[in-house]
Order: structure tokens, then C-alpha cells, then sequence
């Protein structure tokens, strides 16, 4: 599979390491009424769709970016690749 | 000649006569029998045997009839185990023999045995450190013992031993306790100094420079068996008793009033279920969220190879202690190996080319003549990768819905206990007593049962 980083070009997926479903970024608030309850679905349970995944890589053999790609786990075509970092902050989680 | 076949088939008769009359036989339909009796006389489905096999050679092997019902789905059932592999069969199969239920279907959303237990390298053992996994996989060690015997088909189970190797003192430390663990369990481990591997199979790398081989762990009740004969002597043993299994039939969805299971919709339409227990490792995620659950599991593609055909060359298991790569010999003599998992989420049932890569690196990092074979095939098969790597067998909040699953990589040697533990939960609602520990809240206890220490990373394990 080659990813095509937003910074650095099409890069083969070798390169990276992979974490796992992009709803990883949206940790639950520790104080918040539930959170234990919470903390479980977020660390533990998946969607884990067959068709179009979003999922956290890093470029551990690159320059060490998070990015979020949205690849299908049917086909494994990658339709799109971001920045993790955009990404956060356009949920408003990142300075 | 023909005085010859005359003389074995008054023989054979004389043998099924012997087995098969017992009152309350006749009531049931032709050709089903209930737990533990013999078939009814007459039953064209009868026991294999070596005269059976003898007679049917002399008389052009005309004898021979399909070895399962093809039956359109009922209405409703006490049970319905969707899923037709290893595990679901197993489950059906014990079901009706072991815990005495019947009115029991299997969906299958394709052909029997056509998902991972037909994908996988094929190898038993029960070689586990962890409380709740160990005395779980000797039960399944001792039922792979018996199995052949109990359903009458050759699942060629051939306990011809397994060795992990190890590289460093320190592995060799967790070998060692590893191998208590496994003794103190009731199954057997021995230690193999270098010499003692080397005795075995003089042709490995002992003396490479970063992962010189120093030992081995041995589990000599180990091995192999044809895996989908296993599929299939399930198969054919539940329909002997009288479970459906349906073929071609796909769960589309479930439908669940007031909390509880009513049944399944299927492509071949709605089939009532008093009970239902979902057994489709690979796709758990995507049928049980007809039930609105999502799941700790994740989907991952694992790749097999096998070589061309060698001469005998692996007479038992191997594992190399320092890479991911293991390797038997098949009887045809193709060498049947495997490593590690792609790592990516994926339902593709096929891999990519960098992890073919690293598996042909482990190979030849442990036995460097491997590079003189050429390799036949590759094939994928998916993975419910779990999030500490250990299964679940475990009732689910909507009442009368049961669901195993997570087995990752290790289904195939748990067949024959997960099936057993999957029947006695569906027929007692209480856990086996050697699967109490895979629970769906263990998460949430905090009582994961995690054999290599990786935590929440699927993908790791």
C-alpha cells in the first residue's frame, strides 16, 4: 500500500506504523459524569466497519507525523490522507 | 471375487446388526440418531471403518453416499448457531451429543468449512502460560486425543510434537516457566538443550550470529490435523443427529423485542430461534452489530504459505523463538508455514507483499536451505484480533443472543473446546468451567488475559 503523505508525497506504508481506528484522537473527559464507563468503550471497543475505515498511522521511518487515512478494509484503497494533527484541531482538541 | 465382496458385505452386515438395533430408533426420522446411539440399521450414512473401506474398494466404490443433509431452513429452531466453521460445527456437534438438545440448525453464509478453519497452518497445541488460558487449551488438547474416535472420521490428528525455539538465557527462563505452567495444568513440557534440537533437525541456523538457537520448548502431545477434515467430521456427526445445516444462508440482521432474541433474518429468509450463538471469528464485528454491539475486536488478515512438495524433511512443529515464523510439513510434503499478521485493519482475505517478505526472512533466518523451495501459494484468511489477545465465549445484554469469537490467530487448536464450552454455555446459561474467563467484562475489570503483554493493541498481539 503506498500513502500519500500531505507533507512528503506517496510513501510506502513499510514506513509506518499502524495504531488503529481514528476515534482513538477523541479521548473522553476523565472528570466528566461516567468516565470510567466512558474510558472502557474509547481504550477497549471498535466499529471495526467492513468498507471505509479512518485509522491513525505514523511515520515512524519518516518524519515522525501522525496521520489519519481513510482506507477501505474490503479493498484496501486509501481514498484520503490528513494530518492528525488537522484533524484534532478541527474538533478542537489541540493547542 | 464376487464370493469375496459376498462374504465382506454378510461381515459388514453381521457388524451393523451388532451396533444399530435399540428400541425408540425407529421413531425418529430415517437416518438420525439421537446422543451416543449407534445409527439406526438400514442408515446408508453408516460408520466408517477399515472393512467399510475394504468392501467398497472390491465393489467399485458405489456405496459411498453424500456425507450431509442439504436441508432448506425450518421455521424455528431451539437453537441456531450462525456460523458453519470449525467452532459452530463443533458447537452444533456437541450441542446434540454432549447436552442432549436438539431441534438444532448451523447458518452458513457460504459452504461448510470454508473460512478459517479451512485457511489455517493446522497445528494443536496447548502450550499457554496464563491461568485462564491454559487449563482451557489442554481441554482442547484432550479432545483432539479422542476426537477421531468420537465422531468416527479421520481428522488425521498427528501428535508429532511441537518445539518453541528459544535464542537467549532469558527466553529460555520464560520457556521454562512457561513449561511449569503448562505441567502444573495437567499437559506435558519438556526442555530441549541445543544438542537435543539439533539431534531433530541438524539443518537449522544454530550458530547465527544474533539468535544462535540455545534450546527448545517441547510439547510432544502437539502436532497437526487436516483441517478441514475436522470441519467436516463435525459436520457430519451433527447431521447424523439431526441438525440442520444450512448452507448459502447469510444473517442480514436479528430480531430482538423487549431485550430478547426472536430470531434471524437471512437471505433465505426469517429462521425463530429460542437460543441464537453467533461463531464467525473474522466477521464477529459486523453480525453482532445486527445487534447494535460493538465489540473489542478488531479484523485483521493473516497470511499461510506452503511450498511445493519436498521430500521428508520436518517430521513435527517448529516456531522460531527470535522472528514470527513457524513451519510444519504437510503429508504431501509442501511446507506449511506462517508469521505474523499484516497489521491493518482488513477484510480482504488477502495480504500484501512486505509481510511475505518478513515471513520468507524468518525462514531463512532459521533453516537456510528453505530459500532452495519455491513457494506454492499464499492465501488470507481474517482474524478476530481481540484486545488482549484471548477469546470470548460469553452470554451478551440482549437475552437468548451468545457470542464466541476473538480467537486471533489461535482458533484452530481451540476448536474442539471451544465448541464444547460454546454448547454448554447455549444448553446450561452457565460458562464452562474451564472458559470462565473470557468474558465480555473482563475490559472493564480489569481481568484481561493478556499472554504477551501488549495491552489494547490488537494488531500486537
Amino acid at each position: 500500500m503506498i500513502i500519500n503523505h500531505p507533507l512528503l508525497g506517496p510513501r510506502d506504508a513499510q514506513e509506518f506504523v499502524y495504531l488503529g481506528d481514528a476515534r482513538l484522537i477523541e479521548r473522553p473527559d476523565g472528570m466528566a459524569e461516567g468516565a470510567p464507563q466512558a474510558f472502557h468503550d474509547h481504550v477497549y471497543l471498535r466499529d471495526n466497519p467492513a468498507g471505509e475505515h479512518r485509522e491513525l498511522w505514523y511515520h515512524e521511518q519518516g518524519d515522525r507525523s501522525w496521520l489519519v487515512v481513510t482506507r477501505n478494509t474490503v479493498t484496501h484503497e486509501i481514498t484520503g490522507v490528513e494530518l492528525a494533527r488537522d484533524v484534532a484541531r478541527a474538533k478542537g482538541r489541540s493547542r | 471375487m464376487a464370493a469375496l465382496s459376498g462374504a465382506l458385505r454378510f461381515a459388514m452386515a453381521e457388524i451393523q446388526g451388532f451396533v444399530s438395533v435399540l428400541p425408540g430408533v425407529a421413531a425418529r426420522p430415517p437416518g438420525i440418531v439421537a446422543a451416543n446411539e449407534p445409527l439406526p440399521e438400514g442408515n446408508t450414512r453408516m460408520r466408517y471403518s477399515g472393512l467399510r473401506v475394504i468392501r467398497e474398494a472390491l465393489t467399485g466404490h458405489r456405496g459411498w453416499t453424500p456425507v450431509w443433509r442439504d436441508p432448506a431452513p425450518q421455521a424455528s429452531y431451539d437453537y441456531v448457531i450462525v456460523g458453519g466453521g470449525g467452532h459452530g460445527l463443533a458447537t452444533a456437534y456437541y450441542l446434540a451429543k454432549e447436552f442432549r438438545q436438539a431441534r438444532i440448525a448451523v447458518l452458513e453464509k457460504g459452504y461448510l468449512g470454508g473460512g478459517n478453519v479451512g485457511r489455517n497452518t493446522t497445528i494443536i497445541r496447548s502450550n499457554y502460560l496464563l491461568d485462564g488460558n491454559e487449563p482451557f487449551y489442554e481441554f482442547s488438547m484432550k479432545l483432539w486425543e479422542g476426537m477421531e474416535q468420537d465422531f468416527n472420521y479421520n481428522a488425521m490428528v498427528s501428535q508429532r510434537g511441537i518445539i518453541n525455539l528459544f535464542h537467549t538465557d532469558a527466553a529460555r527462563d520464560a520457556a521454562t516457566r512457561r513449561g511449569n505452567a503448562m505441567i502444573l495444568h495437567g499437559a506435558d513440557a519438556e526442555i530441549l538443550d541445543r544438542e537435543q534440537v539439533r539431534a531433530m533437525y541438524p539443518f537449522l541456523n544454530f550458530d547465527n550470529a544474533r539468535f544462535p538457537i540455545k534450546g527448545a520448548l517441547m510439547q510432544r502431545r502437539g502436532g497437526t490435523a487436516r483441517h478441514d477434515a475436522v470441519a467436516w467430521g463435525y459436520a457430519r456427526g451433527a447431521d447424523l443427529r439431526g441438525v440442520d445445516l444450512i448452507q448459502n444462508c447469510e444473517v442480514t440482521g436479528m430480531r430482538i423485542e423487549n431485550g430478547r432474541i426472536l430470531g434471524v433474518e437471512t437471505t433465505r429468509g426469517f429462521v425463530g430461534a429460542k437460543k441464537v450463538g453467533v461463531a464467525v471469528a473474522g466477521s464477529s464485528s459486523k453480525v453482532m452489530a445486527h445487534a447494535g454491539m460493538r465489540l473489542p475486536i478488531e479484523s485483521h488478515v493473516l497470511q499461510a504459505f506452503v511450498s511445493e512438495g519436498l521430500k521428508p524433511l520436518i517430521d513435527g512443529v517448529m516456531t522460531f523463538g527470535a522472528g514470527h515464523f513457524y513451519v510444519s510439513q504437510s503429508d504431501k510434503g509442501g511446507l506449511v508455514f506462517g508469521g505474523d499478521i499484516d497489521g491493518y485493519n482488513s477484510y480482504a482475505q488477502r495480504g500484501n507483499l512486505p509481510v511475505i517478505e518478513d515471513v520468507a526472512e524468518g525462514g531463512m533466518a532459521l533453516m537456510p536451505m528453505i530459500g532452495r523451495a519455491r513457494l506454492l501459494r499464499t492465501w488470507g484468511g481474517i482474524m478476530d484480533m481481540s484486545m488482549d489477545g484471548s477469546p470470548i465465549i460469553d452470554r451478551t445484554p440482549v437475552e437468548g443472543l451468545y457470542f464466541n469469537g476473538g480467537w486471533c490467530y489461535g482458533g484452530f487448536k481451540a476448536t474442539p473446546a471451544s465448541g464444547w464450552c460454546f454448547a454448554h454455555l447455549l444448553a446450561t446459561d452457565r460458562p464452562h468451567e474451564t472458559a470462565t474467563a473470557y468474558r465480555f467484562d473482563r475490559f472493564m475489570k480489569g481481568l484481561a488475559i493478556d499472554e504477551k503483554g501488549q495491552g489494547p493493541t490488537p494488531n500486537l498481539h
